[in-house]
């Protein structure tokens, strides 16, 4: 390690700050209090530490095929006590649920319950190798078809597909079961083109394409929903089907569903829905009901398995009768011993579209997803889809007077504003959003949905009490006069109470810097 | 219910504000035959003992590895996780945080990703890596399809040992892009030879694709592979599934690699039956730009103090759609954690010692094995996983194995199972964890099925 590395308030110049706060207290070590001045692990380290105690074993070149590493990896030693105030204090540069309220709009931040991690570790689940005969394996397959039957009596679907590792990994799997269908009618070479609202999140139309489809932009009525009528007229024997997010990403219900699932079935379609957002309608609209051909949960959402800073998560579909024959592998059936897992393609009437992922499926959120869904019970569930809707109405009902709700009527549950409150104050949603930094809220998410100007796209969840949403309220309103009273520039400065302030995204972009270097730092 | 906040109060306190009578008219824009008037029949709410009673009978049906020996490999390995790990992991702020993007609330996130690259870079020998992947299946599919746009190209030659799920998950993804896949045939049974990887790359080739230690355990030279590639034009994606062995191992990128995928859950995750695991995906500062999945990168604040905000957006599909390099958004952000506190903790010099007990262990399994009437090493290298023949059907021996608590292999049979022409043959993995008891044990079991 250089000397400068061994610096460690490296990184850190005490500049006062801005805006109209008080000056910060310059120091001698750069931490502030329980803001900590904190190196990468790279700047820490010293030859010679470790954190484990593991015995020095020689071994011979013999076995190693002539290709034993000649040079060092170069990763830094630490020892035990280092490492965990390491990541003790970069534990405390974040914001997560268990900080403070996280309405950040199409991700359903609701609260993790600490009885899934604990289930979630039991030996026997947390220990299980995904290789192990299925003969000593039949209590996780248990727990994944008991899973597996939760998940389609709430969606009222015949089948699902678990493997998929996220939302957008769902995705991929309800179009290529799509794609797999039309193969098998022979058209796939004809059908070529997926519909996809305007509206719709990222993730759909970069799914299509990876599909081999091409994408055809669906536009939004000034009512926030589908324009049944483009969609009619784009309908066409070239189409492949249509993938729309419901709730939608205005959080909105589409109420032409059924009439958009007739269509794109009379015209020899299919339907994907896009369930990010099932959380508004768990326990009281099933998705079966609706005429869907397939559609993704997440459970990282929905059922409140940790979203981990990134994931992992999980993102089964459900399939209709018409799509379920391509289900990918591996599925798990109920064979004369017990449980069974089909790895690969059998003489039966299955025709697999393929594999997505290695083995079986996200496991640990499966456990954590049934343990959710178990403590909430048919009843707890229905409940906790009704508080997040009453949760984001409210919102809606206390802020409409001074931010500019998008569109008019009963929200599901997220509620969307746009930026025209702001007009003329020269405060933009990005500054706003960074004031409710300061003020401990996490920011809604904004710019998205893409068919609202400035969009501010709050999602409550069934965690947050009355209580925590009238300081929220109380707060943005409060935001909202400062705004409103031409202090714009309170807003430009914000954040100033964080362990960073306004960092500078485009030098990030245009000059990558992606990793510690020993050379560079 | 005791994750629902609101009273009944509040909740009609909450609905007179909103000027709703019940929270029926909240779902007034659902049809109204779709709208269930009575809870689906699933069964009700129970306390958090009846659920931890639930899972733990479930759990109780099932083998565990940590109590049974086990030499169970294939891409999954069972390795000592640290408590700190697994402490730290659960660290609220790091747990309950999603993807990073508010910056100045997220730096814990957004330092420990680039650490997280910086670790993955040094151990695959590249210049830069990606945030994770979901595993290291789809890591090696999405670096197929990236050396497709890169080259302009829509063929791929994958090597033979590359691990079958690893194989089919790249197959279902190239299908849907036209990719021609050439796959020779694994053979388990003769040291592996570049030729049958050289012989099959020609000028539409976008890459090769090489696992090493390949999935039979055989510790392949990249080199002769990569100088045949790039001579056509051709990159060079190096696969492992074991990252320990990079240990003791040379790096890929020292050997002629343009893109390494591997699979991360040897440091830090724990087996969980296949998932939630970590994709490594590291390639060159020349091709950054064509990466799938999110990345960190390092900048200044407005005080020009140093740090972290995820960068390069432009080939994401939040921004470029139907451009994006990829789908992937949500990706395995805790996993990668889990994998950076453990290399943290390991060091240098712990990693370097945790690959040479690997190693040792399995050399020692591998001649005792070998020393049984009815077991043949197929092996001349491996690092921690080995192949070997036995006398009789590899699946019937592994269920004896299970009925004596053992968790002997995996049998090649399960991997592939077209091929009845192997179904003799079995993998074995050994590591840190593995006893001097429990390889006896294996020993002695095996020598009493196949007598």
């Amino acid at each position: 390690m250089s000397d400068q590395s061994r610096d460690l308030s490296q990184g850190r110049t005490n500049v006062p700050v801005g805006g109209s706060q008080a000056p910060a207290q310059q120091t001698i070590s750069g931490s502030k209090g329980l803001d900590f001045a904190e190196p990468l692990i790279f700047e820490l380290g010293e030859d010679g530490r470790t954190g484990v105690d593991l015995a020095d074993v020689k071994v011979s070149d013999n076995r190693l095929g002539g290709l034993r590493r000649k040079d060092k990896v170069g990763l830094p030693g630490l020892s035990e006590p280092q490492v965990v105030r390491h990541y003790t204090r970069l534990s405390q540069k974040n914001y997560g649920i268990d900080s403070g309220f996280y309405p950040l709009g199409s991700c359903t931040m609701k609260h993790n319950p600490r009885v899934n991690e604990k289930i979630a570790r039991l030996k026997g689940l947390g220990d299980l190798h995904p290789m192990q005969p299925t003969s000593t394996a039949q209590g996780a397959l248990e727990l994944i078809d008991t899973l597996a039957h939760w998940i389609k009596t709430l969606c009222a679907m015949p089948a699902v597909a678990m493997s998929p590792a996220a939302g957008a990994h769902g995705e991929l799997c309800g179009m290529m079961a799509i794609k797999a269908a039309l193969e098998d009618r022979g058209e796939a070479d004809v059908r070529k083109r997926v519909l996809v609202p305007e509206s719709a999140h990222g993730t759909n139309p970069a799914t299509a394409a990876a599909c081999g489809f091409s994408v055809d932009s669906i536009p939004a009525t000034e009512r926030g929903r589908v324009d049944f009528a483009a969609f009619k007229a784009k309908l066409g024997p070239d189409v492949a089907g249509i993938m729309l997010t419901n709730p939608n990403t205005c959080g909105l219900f589409e109420n032409e569903v059924i009439e958009i699932a007739d269509a794109i079935h009379d015209a020899g379609g299919y339907f994907y829905c896009d369930g990010a957002n099932f959380n508004a309608i768990v326990g009281r609209v099933r998705p079966g009901d609706l005429g869907i051909d397939c559609m993704h949960l997440n459970l990282h959402k929905t059922f409140s398995t940790p979203h981990g800073g990134g994931g992992p998560g999980a993102g089964p579909v459900v399939l209709s009768e018409a799509l379920a024959p391509f289900a990918p592998l591996p599925y798990i059936v109920h064979g004369k011993d017990g449980f069974d897992l089909v790895e690969h393609k059998a003489d039966s009437d299955a025709k697999p579209f393929g594999r997505l992922k290695g083995y079986h499926g996200q496991m640990g959120v499966f456990i954590r997803a049934l343990a959710f869904m178990m403590s909430h019970g048919a009843d707890g569930l229905r409940q906790a889809s009704s508080d997040a809707v009453l949760n984001a109405n409210y919102l809606r009902a206390e802020l409409q007077d001074q931010m500019s709700v998008s569109f008019d009527g009963m929200c599901m549950h997220e509620v969307l504003f746009d930026d025209h409150f702001l007009k003329d104050t020269g405060v933009t949603t990005l500054d706003f959003a960074k004031a409710m930094i300061d003020e401990g809220f996490h920011p809604m998410t904004m710019y998205f949905p893409l068919v609202v100007h400035g969009a501010l796209l709050m999602e409550p969840t069934e965690s947050e009490a009355k209580e925590t949403l009238d300081l929220y309220i109380k707060t943005l309103r409060g935001l909202n006069a400062r705004a409103q009273s031409g202090d714009a520039q309170f807003f430009k400065n914000a954040p100033v109470l964080t362990p960073r302030r306004r960092l500078d995204e485009t030098a990030a972009a245009r000059k990558p810097v992606l990793r510690w270097s020993p050379d560079a730092n | 219910m005791r994750y629902l906040p609101h009273t009944e109060q509040d909740r009609k306190d909450m609905l007179d504000a909103i000027g709703a009578k019940t929270v029926e008219d909240l779902y007034c824009d659902v049809p109204q035959k779709a709208l269930l008037q009575a809870p689906v029949d699933l069964p009700l709410a129970v306390g958090e003992m009846e659920v931890e009673r639930t899972f733990s009978a479930m759990a109780a049906k099932n083998l565990s590895p940590s109590i049974a020996p086990s030499f169970l490999g294939a891409g999954a390995y069972r390795h000592h996780v640290p408590a700190t790990v697994d402490y730290m992991v659960q660290r609220g702020e790091f747990l309950t945080a999603y993807t990073p993007y508010q910056p100045e609330v997220s730096q814990g996130t957004l330092q420990y990703l680039f650490e997280f690259q910086t670790q993955v870079a040094l151990l695959t020998g590249m210049e830069v890596a990606n945030a994770s992947m979901y595993d290291g299946a789809t890591a090696t599919a999405e670096a197929v399809l990236m050396a497709a746009r890169a080259t302009r190209r829509n063929r791929a030659v994958l090597a033979g040992g590359l691990h079958a799920h690893y194989f089919d998950v790249t197959k279902t993804s190239a299908h849907s892009l036209n990719i021609e896949l050439v796959h020779p045939d694994s053979d388990p049974t003769r040291p592996a030879d570049p030729a049958s990887v050289i012989d099959l790359i020609d000028d539409n080739t976008a890459c090769v694709v090489v696992q090493s230690p390949d999935m039979f355990g055989r510790i392949i030279d990249l080199r002769p592979i990569a100088e045949a590639a790039h001579a056509k034009g051709a990159l060079v994606v190096a696969v492992t599934t074991e990252i320990v062995s990079l240990g003791l191992l040379e790096a890929p990128g020292n050997l002629g690699a343009d893109i390494v995928t591997a699979e991360g859950q040897s440091l830090g995750i724990a087996l969980s039956y296949g998932g939630p695991y970590v994709g490594l995906f590291a390639t060159t500062s020349k091709l950054v730009r064509q990466m799938p999945g999110r990345v960190t990168g390092q900048t200044q604040d407005v005080e020009g103090q140093r740090g972290w905000v995820l960068t390069l957006s432009t080939r994401e599909q939040h921004i470029r759609r139907e451009k994006a390099t990829s789908n992937i958004c949500t990706n395995a952000g805790l996993c990668a954690l889990a994998f950076t506190i453990h290399a943290s903790l390991l060091g240098e010099e712990g990693l370097s010692r945790l690959a040479r007990l690997n190693h040792a262990n399995a050399c020692t399994l591998a001649d005792k094995l070998a020393a049984i009437d009815g077991v043949e090493l197929m092996n001349d290298s491996f690092f921690n996983e080995f192949t070997v023949k036995l006398s009789q059907p590899a699946e019937e021996v592994v269920e004896a194995l299970a009925k004596r608590g053992i968790l002997g292999g995996v049998p090649l049979t399960r991997l592939l199972p077209d091929r009845n022409d192997l179904k003799n043959y079995m993998l074995v993995a050994v590591t840190e964890t593995n006893t001097d008891a429990d390889m006896t044990a294996l020993v002695q079991a095996l020598e009493e099925i196949l007598s």
